[in-house]
């Protein structure tokens, strides 16, 4: 695979949220505003990418039955470092993250990329394909908590958008609103992804007609 | 065999290696960790020596912390200073709420202190904390013992721990000094 794609896929075509259903759980939980959901899809790609990183390096060190392990001991000290930076330099944002930042640890998204990817590629490609799906993750995280934000609150990123006449929908800023909002998010993407398969097929076809075409003239 | 050294190994260096970086990082997060902590704790003594406050702006000058405090539709009801002086045994901070003529006091909070337990600290304790709600500071804040205050800028001390109580008097007294010395504050 061309190194370009190994960034781009997990932004579409294999990304964590739309196309795999990883990562809900902090997905679903913190995306209050557009800033919580950029600070905790900032917050994962950091993670994912020196991990992917570390276990690329050392991949043919670690023995096959401690692999998971070993995983996750990483994982877990790149965490504890943004935990930490978070709480000293944002400690605003790291209340209102609460406990999802210590909680990427177990974000299936991080550990899927290390088990699928990084434990068997070169580094390089790993750090790309870690920038990627965290690139992915991020960007329907920032599209989410903006959604829910406009619609719950009537801002963005802080500052009124919505007229004075509006009425903040209080569903969206409560669970059930991440529900909907991923939901719809959802169905988009996979609605546009038919549409692309569609066209590809129709593509395609059109191209063997003419080489039949081509060959009758023959 | 081999290979369980080789498991225990691995483990074993990637732990240490984890923890040697995360203990780096933490000695550089834990002060400012703790200076956020006290920041917000301090921020939320506002609200209790200024009971109508909505917001609040951090004016910081010289490290003099001066919040301005606004009520509702930003209506500025005066100053929270934090300022801190010697006790008893060690130093005392408080939060002091001051309004917009910086003649009244408008409530104190003890945001640290290491007075004795049970006589000192009741310095924190609302029969004395509470003298100070409304007092005039004009032209200074005085001290009574034993008796009733009897005018509107006096305060009874505590009996059995007069220092601690003078020290609280002096600190506010202080600290209103010390804003009226900055500029933009001159009556």
């Amino acid at each position: 695979m061309p190194l370009k794609t190994e960034l781009t896929k997990g932004l579409w075509q294999i990304n964590p949220v739309l196309k795999h259903g990883l990562g809900l759980c902090p997905a679903l939980a913190v995306t209050v505003s557009a800033m919580n959901g950029l600070a905790m899809g900032l917050a994962t790609t950091f993670v994912l990418v020196f991990s992917s990183l570390i276990i690329a390096l050392i991949r043919r060190l670690v023995p096959d039955q401690v692999r998971i392990a070993s995983f996750i001991l990483i994982i877990a000290t790149f965490v504890t470092i943004v935990d930490l930076v978070m709480k000293a330099l944002f400690p605003e944002l790291s209340a209102t993250l609460g406990p999802y930042v210590p909680l990427i640890v177990v974000n299936c998204l991080i550990l899927a990329r290390q088990e699928i990817f990084a434990s068997r590629n070169a580094p390089f490609r790993a750090v790309l394909d870690g920038m990627g799906a965290g690139g992915g993750f991020l960007i329907v995280l920032f599209v989410l908590g903006g959604a829910r934000e406009i619609l719950g609150s009537g801002t963005f990123l802080g500052s009124a958008v919505m007229p004075a006449a509006f009425q903040p929908w209080l569903i969206m800023i409560l669970p059930g609103g991440a529900f909907l909002t991923l939901g719809v998010m959802m169905a988009i993407a996979n609605v546009y992804s038919q549409y692309l398969e569609k066209r590809e097929h129709k593509a395609r076809q059109a191209k063997r007609m003419e080489s039949f075409r081509k060959e009758g003239a023959d | 065999m081999k290979k369980v050294v080789q498991i225990i190994a691995t483990l074993t260096l990637i732990g240490i290696v984890s923890g040697g970086i995360l203990s780096l990082i933490n000695a550089w997060a834990l002060p400012l960790i703790a200076k956020n902590q006290q920041q917000a704790a301090t921020e939320r003594a506002i609200f209790l020596v200024q009971p109508e406050a909505v917001r609040y702006e951090l004016i910081e000058r010289d490290d003099f912390l001066v919040y301005r405090v606004y009520g509702p539709q930003d209506k500025p009801l005066g100053y929270a200073l934090v300022h801190s002086g010697d006790g008893y045994i060690g130093p005392i901070k408080l939060l002091i709420g001051l309004q917009e003529d910086l003649k009244t006091v408008t409530g104190i909070e003890v945001l640290d202190m290491t007075e004795t337990p049970g006589l000192g600290t009741r310095i924190n304790d609302e029969p004395f904390k509470g003298q100070f709600r409304g007092i005039s500071a004009d032209p200074m804040i005085t001290w009574i013992r034993g008796a009733p205050p009897m005018t509107p800028n006096q305060v009874q001390v505590i009996t059995g721990a007069t220092i601690s109580a003078r020290a609280v008097v002096d600190i506010v007294n202080e600290s209103i000094q010390k804003l009226l010395l900055l500029e933009g504050f001159q009556p």
